[in-house]
């Protein structure tokens, strides 16, 4: 398992994704693969950096872990913000003409869609979210 | 993400290279916001795109109601892993995709 701990800004966004891929590079991830978890990434870091601490900012850590045979990477993201589950929210209304389509809501709709397993607990003062991804 | 700008008459293309993502999808939205008036033609070429997150689809959203008034937006070279956004979101109903 790998860790890191950064600030949850969106500046940091991209330092995420660059720790989140070296591990998947070992892992020889394919590239379509790595764009969808890293899409993932930036959906879920952009909501601790907006949300989590708000207005203040603080920390969160991000694990990378490889589970068994079909192979498969855990990541998950862990902060000490306001209590919240994503996953509660409801899914957008998708079957709209274009002059009724709205905005919000696509981004953990599509992380549900892309991943293979998302869940959410709160655990010691502690939003975790994990996102699973087969990769053999 | 590098945009490159390509006009000709009231036809422009746009080709993205990188991510389209929450720190660049502004970048997009700047660059459109600057160049859409009077364009009949809208090319956006996401050959050297490698994904697009949520705040990617807003920009495109916007930009598709902005064309749909003056002209058409097509969008080229959409690789599988947008491809899959773009049809679970149902974008795919109302992008022009070749």
């Amino acid at each position: 398992m790998k860790e890191l701990t950064i600030e949850a800004t969106l500046e940091n966004i991209d330092a995420v994704t660059d720790f989140v891929n070296r591990e998947l590079k070992v892992l020889r991830c394919p590239a379509w693969i790595q764009y969808q978890i890293d899409a993932a990434i930036d959906e879920l870091f952009s909501n601790i950096a907006r949300y989590a601490y708000h207005p203040a900012t603080g920390p969160a850590t991000v694990q990378v872990e490889v589970t068994g045979s079909p192979m498969a990477v855990v990541v998950t993201f862990m902060d000490h913000g306001v209590p919240y589950d994503p996953l509660t929210r409801e899914d957008p209304a998708l079957g709209l003409p274009l002059e009724e389509r709205e905005e919000g809501g696509l981004g953990i709709f599509l992380v549900k869609k892309t991943m293979d397993d998302v869940s959410y607990e709160y655990r010691d003062g502690r939003n975790i979210l994990r996102i699973k991804k087969q990769i053999g | 993400m590098t945009i490159t700008k390509e006009a000709a008459g009231t036809a422009l293309t746009l080709s993205l290279q990188g991510r389209l993502d929450t720190n660049t999808a502004p970048q997009l939205e700047a660059a459109l916001k600057d160049a859409l008036s009077g364009v009949t033609a809208l090319t956006l070429d996401f050959e050297g795109l490698e994904y697009i997150s949520s705040a990617g689809l807003r920009v495109l959203l916007s930009a598709q109601k902005v064309m749909k008034k003056q002209g058409t937006m097509v969008i080229r070279h959409v690789n599988p892993t947008i491809m899959e956004v773009f049809e679970v979101t149902g974008f795919s109903d109302f992008l022009t995709i070749e």
